[in-house]
């Protein structure tokens, strides 16, 4: 009966995101050209803030080197162009940042608070300056021509990607290495004492992470057809997934994926409305939804919701 | 069953264990007492692979254990509940047992120590949905020793579980480690109640400025004039 019961659940539990998946997947039927590009846009954004957001939050080690796996998979796919099947340049991408991202784990990861901050900040700026200089020095050029994908089928990687992407993060959230990486977060010494293998669990985790990153880049790239190094490498990519994910909250998955969602509305809302002052409001509103949104929109529903039905519970009490 | 022999461990440049040996048999309760500073928490974390000796060897059930790492050292089956209970503040109090039974030898059957542990400390059971940090002092030590009990330790290290608990949970520490001894778990206990601890441990140990300097059944140290007026204030 129990079992049944539990069964039932996850049948239950399973048909919203399939149900989700199935409307995306239908929505280019529907949708005009300049839609379907937000959307793909906001499955970016998306993809950056919830694997951000895997390694991030549970462990506190925030990274702000998105930008610099997000543009490996975008040079990927600009070296590759034709050579090989697209699938495959997405896979190469995400594995490239995926080395990339476990070697900079090794080194880095015994660094704490603000050195680990910089040192992945610097890893941008290294990336963009490196790659500036061979381009200039031994390529010649400075930038690169990605063939173009057409709008749908840009929209439909992104798509399988985020799927991807949340199926891993929210099975690693509910496995043992989820709490695993969370009590690290809360004491690493106390996390080795469990035997938990601390170095390996970050190492391997920071790198999973980067590979949607990486795979998000080189998909992107198709769509912007021209790149260059600061294209490539834009800071502003690792900062926004970071503040997209605090804003929508770090405690539960769907928090960067709200998060991320509304940013990437906003921008778009801003940018078209007030082109001259976006940034301004655009930096203001994400100061004011910092300092009063300690958990971000989903715990400050949560919060309210608890008020809410604490208050109807003592109404009927008294 | 664990063997320390000449370990030196040093703190960067300072040296603070001074060719220390030690040792503990199955199913032995072993005090180590000593002023703050001697080095007694410095010795548990070069057990327990947080610190590397400089030189010496420290053996486990025969096997080598100095220089593995802290992990690898919980799988053979050594736990350590360090000092300040040092507990995940924001998980609930069985999240922070279940941790305790990371390991894959014992993730499978950790509802089944979960219960032991609970038996151990009913309390806990009532507490088990709650924030680690909400708990008082006495119970987030025994969250502490019972997650050092989900990996089924067959050496418990116990750094100072009395530290800052009121003089009746303190009483309530020392049955609950008599409960563990009769079990047959062997223990390594650090204590600043130097009587209680020595009517309770088989053996003892006095560590001064990083040097053993006097060793013994526990019952004839009770007596040592040196014991008497350094801990006891006799």
């Amino acid at each position: 009966m129990n079992g049944r019961i539990t069964t039932l659940n996850r049948l239950q539990r399973g048909i919203v995101p399939l149900v989700l998946l199935a409307v995306f997947a239908l929505s280019p039927l529907v949708l005009k050209q300049y839609a379907l590009i937000l959307l793909t846009n906001t499955f970016m954004y998306i993809i950056l803030a919830v694997s951000w957001s895997m390694f991030s939050g549970p462990t506190g080690y925030i990274s702000l080197a998105p930008a610099a796996f997000f543009g490996a998979g975008v040079y990927t796919s600009a070296v590759l162009g034709f050579a090989l099947p697209f699938p495959l340049i997405v896979i190469t991408g995400g594995l490239a940042s995926f080395c990339m991202a476990f070697l900079v784990g090794a080194l880095t990861l015994r660094l704490r608070g603000i050195y680990f901050v910089m040192f992945t900040f610097g890893l941008v700026e290294l990336l963009l300056n490196f790659v500036l200089w061979w381009e200039v020095t031994v390529t010649g050029t400075t930038g690169r021509v990605v063939p173009p994908l057409g709008n749908t089928t840009v929209f439909y990687f992104m798509l399988a990607i985020l799927a991807c992407l949340l199926l891993t993060a929210f099975r690693l959230k509910h496995s043992k290495y989820g709490f695993a990486l969370q009590s690290i977060g809360q004491g690493e010494e106390a996390a080795a004492h469990t035997g938990i293998h601390v170095t390996a669990l970050k190492m391997n985790t920071f790198a999973l992470s980067a590979f949607f990153m990486g795979a998000a880049g080189v998909v992107m790239a198709t769509r912007w057809t021209y790149i260059d190094p600061r294209i490539a490498f834009n800071p502003t990519l690792s900062f926004l997934p970071v503040l997209m994910a605090i804003f929508g909250g770090l405690g539960q998955l769907y928090g960067p994926i709200i998060g991320a969602a509304i940013f990437t509305y906003l921008e778009e809302f801003l940018i078209t409305r007030f082109p001259y002052h976006y940034m301004l409001i655009f930096g203001i509103t994400m100061v004011i939804a910092i300092r009063y949104l300690p958990d971000g929109l989903v715990g400050l529903v949560q919060k309210a919701w608890k008020q809410w039905s604490r208050r109807k519970h003592g109404a009927a009490q008294g | 069953m664990l063997e320390v022999e000449n370990v030196s461990t040093m703190y960067g440049r300072i040296q603070v264990l001074w060719d220390v040996s030690l040792a503990v048999r199955e199913g032995e309760t072993v005090a180590l007492v000593g002023a703050n500073g001697a080095g007694k928490t410095t010795l548990l974390e070069t057990v327990s692979g947080m610190l590397k000796p400089a030189s010496g060897r420290i053996a486990f059930r025969g096997k080598r254990i100095d220089g593995l790492p802290s992990h690898a050292i919980v799988e053979l089956g050594i736990s350590h509940i360090p000092e300040g209970r040092r507990l995940f503040p924001e998980m609930s109090v069985r999240e922070n047992l279940e941790m305790g039974a990371y390991l894959a030898r014992v993730w499978k059957d950790k509802q089944e120590i979960l219960d032991r542990v609970f038996q151990l400390f009913p309390i806990l059971h009532a507490r088990q949905g709650q924030l680690a940090r909400t708990l008082s002092g006495g119970e987030q030590q025994m969250v502490a020793m019972g997650r050092g009990l989900m990996s089924r330790p067959s050496l418990l290290v116990i750094d100072e579980p009395s530290s800052g608990l009121a003089p009746l949970v303190v009483d309530e520490m020392f049955r609950i480690i008599e409960t563990l001894r009769g079990e047959g778990i062997a223990i390594l206990l650090i204590e600043q109640n130097v009587q209680q601890t020595l009517e309770i441990a088989t053996r003892a140990y006095v560590l001064e400025n990083g040097r053993i300097t006097l060793e013994g059944a526990s019952r004839d140290l009770l007596h040592e004039d040196l014991i008497k007026k350094a801990y006891l204030g006799l």
